[in-house]
């Protein structure tokens, strides 16, 4: 026999369910130094639904996720899960809420059993208290049983295919039997059959009630497995629809519809002979058949989406990972590019993707991360650096590039990510480089800072020097380029000329 | 908002070197003992010259080697292997050193001008230095592993070289090397040219760009590999002078000399302000932390502590440094 205020709180509860949904976002604000990833951000995921998030690259999709995971905590908003408001601490608060996420760089122990991944810190005990393995190899027998998936318990997570590696991770969080099970893109390593069996399984987690967000950038599967979406655009909320009532190019429009400005005060220059010329340029299982031509005083935008593989072909050019096959041509000339020393031989410098990884010395002053590439090539005598002409040449860059800093024996680390980034480009131009490559060159920094950078870009393909520049801000790549490659999934899907070019024809051929 | 830097040349800002603090501490710890000497013991424990030279000979040994130590750790390494590297060194040199009188390791080899051991002995300290920086850079050991693997290999070799046996009896030329404050000396030049390559070379800048950033120092065209040799190598010569000096002024070399000289070494460097996870440091620093250490030690003898409790100190003062360390390098990321 019910009583009545099991009854009542019963209705409660559903009311709840029916106003907030399973979970519901509003309000979110998440800000890192130099950007607001997320401004006041809304979602709201109906039980036994697939709802998916939509959005370009650095739309924050990726940190609403990790907000709702637990791993970022919200600057602002509220977070509703089954209608009561909650705060999540950490990603084991948000699991024991009943929150799973499927990260999009895997997150498995490689050096474990499947069973073991799965149910670690929940391993099933014998009498005496140690692991019962036998126990264990039974639920995930089961569990794979139930998800229709193949795989070994017992097998070693390192000898699986990034797809089984996938499919345990999804058997994991639906053993945890979580109400929200949050996918980032779970197709991306996956064939066209795996994802139909991914589907099935989503399907089946759907009907017992669970909702589940799902991250993609692939329009065909929005129509195929998503009941909503939700579109971001630069930290924004724009739209929830339901996935019948749109269609493709609606969606596109959404997800890039913005004025491009005149921030990127591009200056017609003149065009010179090719410099650059790659052909075929292949790195198994990364990238194939890469070729276009680069001349002198062009800037040529690589588009695409994240894992297009647009830095590693980058990285191939610069000699950090030499591509396997295909020709580099520099000046007519076959090159051989083996290592960072020789490319900049050849007059070429990279600007990385990520500065705090590949860029500064976040301990050294400013002085030391920009004299750091000049110094590998001249102005040493006998070992000893020229102090005093180094100190001049970094401080007239550091002038021209308008640093802001007290002075230049300031630590990087207490800089800005724009000072950090300028200063970087700073230690490139003192090498005087014919080509250059900047990968995200504006990435993470703010939007004065910004357009000084591209008025730089513009200047420097002003003086004759090639730039390639892989952005994804389709804003960034249209206003700056004189031809856009596009890059899909490591190959070229298409480059376009500056005036035949629009957002909707990039995302078109990045997205496919 | 910060300002634009000035228009004229780059004007360093009026700020204290990183080195202040720890030379603040090290004022604040010879106060200490100063005041604890007059209450226990009921006379200063500063105003004693033969005091402050012993602490300072006893330092410089070790000194050496920390200064090797300091800019592996600045590559963000680490060497373990020093202090067994002093024992080897000192067996080779030693036994090329000897005096014709003695029952000689080598009876042929005797009397030979002092050169001839001290560039035997700088010769061991290179091949077991570039052993370390190619097992660490081309063959990716973790440098704690690869040294590690150097220290018990050296310190072996060591005891294998005579059976266990003392080598003793050096000719003059070599016993002046550790005589008197020449320790010191050679300490102070070491430390000196340490200090202008650390500074003013390529070699200096490189080291520190690697510390701090090895995947950025490789994208900025240094030739990572190569450099790390160098400065083990550097590392291991240094180590190697330690040891031809701690046997000519033992006037006797033995397969356990230099024992945990290693721990002192990066105990000393760390004290000194250099970071354990590379990029930051300085000779200056190390050479105060030094003086720190020497202090400490030497100022529980003067209030005759037991030498058992100074042991259990000594850990307890590395451990305190590396939290400090730890500390200061989560206070920073806090900060960003």
């Amino acid at each position: 026999m019910i009583s009545t205020t099991t009854e009542a709180a019963i209705r409660t509860y559903k009311d709840r369910l029916e106003t907030y949904g399973l979970l519901s976002i509003k309000g979110i604000r998440k800000a890192f130094p130099g950007v607001l990833a997320l401004d006041n951000v809304e979602l709201r995921v109906r039980p036994g639904t697939v709802h998916a998030l939509m959005g370009e690259n650095g739309a924050g999709k990726s940190t609403l996720m990790k907000i709702i995971a637990g791993v970022y905590q919200p600057d602002a908003g509220e977070i509703r899960l089954r209608g009561e408001e909650v705060s999540l601490k950490s990603p084991l608060h948000a699991l024991k809420m009943g929150i799973s996420m499927i990260h999009q760089e895997l997150a498995l122990m490689n050096d474990m059993t499947v069973a073991e991944n799965i149910w670690i810190r929940r391993e099933p005990h014998n009498r005496i208290g140690l692991i019962d393995h036998g126990k264990m190899a039974d639920m995930t027998s089961e569990l794979f049983t139930r998800l229709n998936i193949d795989v070994e318990p017992g097998a070693s997570v390192r000898d699986l295919t990034v797809a089984q590696k996938q499919m345990v991770e999804i058997a994991r969080a639906v053993s945890h039997d979580s109400d929200v099970l949050i996918m980032d893109e779970p197709t991306s390593a996956l064939t066209d059959r795996e994802v139909d069996r991914l589907f099935t399984i989503i399907r089946d987690l759907k009907s017992r009630g669970l909702g589940i967000v799902y991250i993609t950038h692939k329009m065909n599967e929005l129509f195929e497995i998503a009941d909503e979406f939700t579109v971001f655009r630069d930290g924004k909320y724009v739209a929830t629809h339901l996935s019948t009532d749109v269609n493709r190019d609606d969606i596109i429009r959404m997800m890039v519809g913005r004025d491009i400005t005149d921030m990127f005060p591009k200056v017609d220059c003149d065009i010179g002979e090719t410099i650059l010329e790659v052909e075929n340029l292949t790195l198994p299982g990364v990238f194939h058949d890469i070729s276009f031509k680069l001349r002198r005083g062009e800037i040529l935008g690589i588009a695409g989406l994240v894992g297009s593989k647009r830095s590693n072909v980058a990285e191939a050019l610069f000699g950090i990972t030499p591509a396997a096959s295909g020709d580099i041509r520099i000046d007519g000339q076959s090159v051989s590019i083996r290592s960072p020393q020789e490319a900049m031989a050849h007059g070429m410098a990279f600007l990385t993707e990520d500065r705090k990884e590949s860029g500064c010395f976040l301990t050294l002053d400013c002085l030391a991360n920009i004299q750091s590439a000049l110094i590998t090539q001249s102005h040493v005598h006998a070992g000893f650096v020229d102090e005093k002409e180094v100190t001049r040449l970094c401080s007239e860059m550091a002038q021209r590039l308008r640093v802001k800093t007290p002075d230049l024996y300031q630590t990087v680390e207490n800089l800005s990510g724009g000072n950090q980034q300028k200063l970087l480009i700073a230690r490139w131009l003192l090498t005087e480089p014919r080509i250059l490559i900047l990968d995200e060159p504006t990435r993470g920094i703010d939007v004065g800072a910004k357009s000084e950078i591209h008025r730089l870009i513009s200047e420097l393909a002003g003086t004759g020097v090639a730039v390639l520049m892989i952005s994804s801000e389709l804003p960034e790549v249209l206003g700056m380029s004189d031809r856009i490659l596009v890059m899909h999934e490591g190959h070229v899907s298409g480059i376009l000329e500056r005036s035949e070019a629009d957002q909707v024809k990039i995302m078109d051929l990045a997205a496919r | 908002m910060e300002n634009s830097i000035g228009l004229s040349s780059p004007k360093r800002a009026r700020r204290l070197p990183a080195e202040f603090n720890i030379f603040l501490v090290l004022i604040a710890i010879s106060l200490t003992f100063e005041a604890l000497g007059w209450i226990f013991q009921g006379q200063s424990f500063l105003a004693n010259t033969q005091r402050l030279s012993i602490v300072i000979l006893q330092v410089s040994v070790i000194g050496i080697l920390a200064i090797g130590v300091t800019q592996v750790i600045i590559s963000g390494g680490i060497d373990l292997s020093s202090g067994s590297v002093v024992g080897a060194t000192a067996m080779i040199s030693m036994s090329l050193a000897q005096v014709a009188t003695a029952r000689a390791v080598y009876p042929g080899l005797t009397d030979l001008p002092v050169i001839v051991p001290v560039l035997a002995g700088l010769a061991v300290g290179l091949v077991c230095g570039v052993i370390n920086g190619a097992l660490v850079a081309y063959a990716r050991i973790p440098s704690f592993i690869a040294t590690l693997g150097m220290m018990v290999t050296a310190r072996g070799f060591a005891k294998w070289y005579t059976k266990g046996q003392p080598i003793s009896f050096p000719t003059d030329s070599f016993a002046w090397l550790g005589a008197g404050l020449a320790p010191v000396w050679i300490f102070l030049v070491v430390a000196f040219i340490m200090h202008i390559l650390l500074r003013y070379t390529r070699y200096g800048k490189f080291t520190y760009a690697i510390g701090a950033n090895a995947h950025a120092a490789r994208v900025t065209g240094i030739n990572v590999e190569r450099h790390l040799v160098k400065v083990y190598a550097v590392a291991g010569v240094l180590s190697a002078l330690a040891g031809i000096v701690v046997a000519a002024r033992g006037l006797t070399a033995q397969a356990g000399m230099g024992m945990s000289y290693e721990l002192d070494a990066i105990a000393m460097a760390v004290i000194g302000g250099v970071s354990l996870s590379g990029g930051r440091g300085s000779v200056a620093g190390t050479m105060i932390g030094m003086v720190i250490f020497g202090i400490i030690i030497s100022g529980f003898t003067f209030l005759r502590l037991d030498a058992y409790y100074q042991e259990m100190i000594k850990g307890l003062i590395i451990v305190a440094a590396v939290m400090a360390d730890v500390y200061r390098q989560q206070k920073r990321k806090a900060h960003r």
